[in-house]
């Protein structure tokens, strides 16, 4: 035991708790059970051992510690590139796959957290250190209310205003409003269609959302959360019954169709309005120099 | 380069508007045509496609 043992215990506890925050399991089911869960707060545990580590290392003048951080980086770096390839393998056999831009989201959500990890136990050890621990706790307290606010990114109610609007074939065209979606021909088919079918649509507010909404992994995001969270009305074999998502080119807006099992209009509306606006698909058109020049 | 997409079969009630390329069934009348072009998308895990009131075809996505 040393002047440095409670710190750096402090750090890696509080560090690993935040690990553990960040680590929710809600309807996406990702990371699902135990094992999942445990690599996560393994590699939290070590993540907050660094930023522990960090502080005293730099106190003692041992400034070359510091390069260890570098290791920790490459390591993160892995642990990104683990989740794409998990995810991608599995996505293969989704009924309807969450598609490379969400993946990709997901991962860096995978690899951000735990840099924000490190950072929350460095600033607790730092506190701890500097003042004591009244002060280490308040700024974990801080972290913690930073940590959650940069865990909820915006959803897409925030960006568009979603419709309710009845599907219906023109010849073997299925539409939703005017949005052209499919070529159906069976008549069969589409009494199915008709009947378990349902149409959204998402008016974008302003003009950078257009580019946003427009963005296919966006759309595939849409359709692969609506699916889990309503259920699918599909299977392997009847590649005809598959939930789409279309433009108008006129206005931006899209045509959402979709197959729930739960046929509860308000429900779904509520479940696409909180679908995730993916960080890869956000497009600022409105901040661009040529833009403002003209204005 | 990789074809995605491709016609797996053509069915038909009216011959004079193929002529092959792919698979080409050619019914007599509107419910056979329909129910051929329902067991054909379910055996090839395709979709059927209205292309005119006597022709689906069977498509690959």
């Amino acid at each position: 035991m040393n002047e440095y043992s409670f710190p750096i215990l402090f750090g890696v506890v509080v560090g690993t708790i935040a690990r553990i925050i960040m680590l929710r399991t809600d309807y996406r089911q990702y990371p699902t059970y135990l094992h999942g869960k445990i690599i996560h707060v393994a590699l939290g545990f070590i993540a907050a051992s660094l930023g522990a580590v960090a502080v005293p290392a730099i106190m003692e003048k041992e400034f070359t510690a510091v390069t260890f951080l570098t290791i920790a980086a490459s390591q993160f770096r892995e642990v990104r590139n683990m989740e794409r390839n998990t995810l991608t393998e599995l996505d293969r056999y989704e009924l309807v796959p969450r598609g490379n831009t969400y993946i990709e989201g997901i991962a860096i959500a995978f690899e951000s957290r735990n840099y924000l990890v490190i950072f929350t136990s460095f600033l607790a050890t730092f506190a701890y250190l500097v003042l004591n621990i009244y002060f280490a706790v308040f700024i974990t307290l801080g972290c913690f209310i930073i940590i959650n606010r940069l865990m909820s990114g915006s959803t897409l109610k925030e960006l568009v205003t979603i419709e309710y609007s009845q599907i219906h074939f023109e010849k073997a065209g299925l539409y939703v409003d005017n949005i052209y979606i499919m070529n159906i021909g069976l008549p069969e088919r589409q009494k199915e269609i008709m009947e378990y079918g349902m149409g959204f649509v998402l008016t974008p507010i302003n003009f950078d959302v257009r580019s946003t909404i427009a963005n296919l992994g966006q759309r595939q995001a849409i359709l692969h959360d609506t699916s889990v969270s309503l259920g699918v009305f599909r299977d392997s074999g009847t590649p005809a019954l598959v939930p789409l998502i279309k433009r108008d080119l006129n206005d931006g807006r899209i045509g959402v169709f979709l197959l729930p099992q739960n046929q509860d209009v308000n429900r779904a509306i509520e479940v696409i309005g909180s679908v995730p606006v993916l960080e890869n698909a956000i497009r600022m058109p409105s901040e661009s120099k040529n833009k403002n020049k003209n204005e | 380069m990789e074809i995605s997409k491709m016609i797996l079969a053509i069915i038909t009630t009216n011959s004079n508007k193929t002529i092959g390329g792919a698979p080409t069934f050619i019914c007599e009348n509107t419910e056979e045509m329909e129910r051929t072009a329902a067991n054909l998308e379910a055996i090839l895990d395709g979709i059927a496609h209205g292309l005119s009131k006597e022709m689906y075809i069977i498509v690959k996505h």
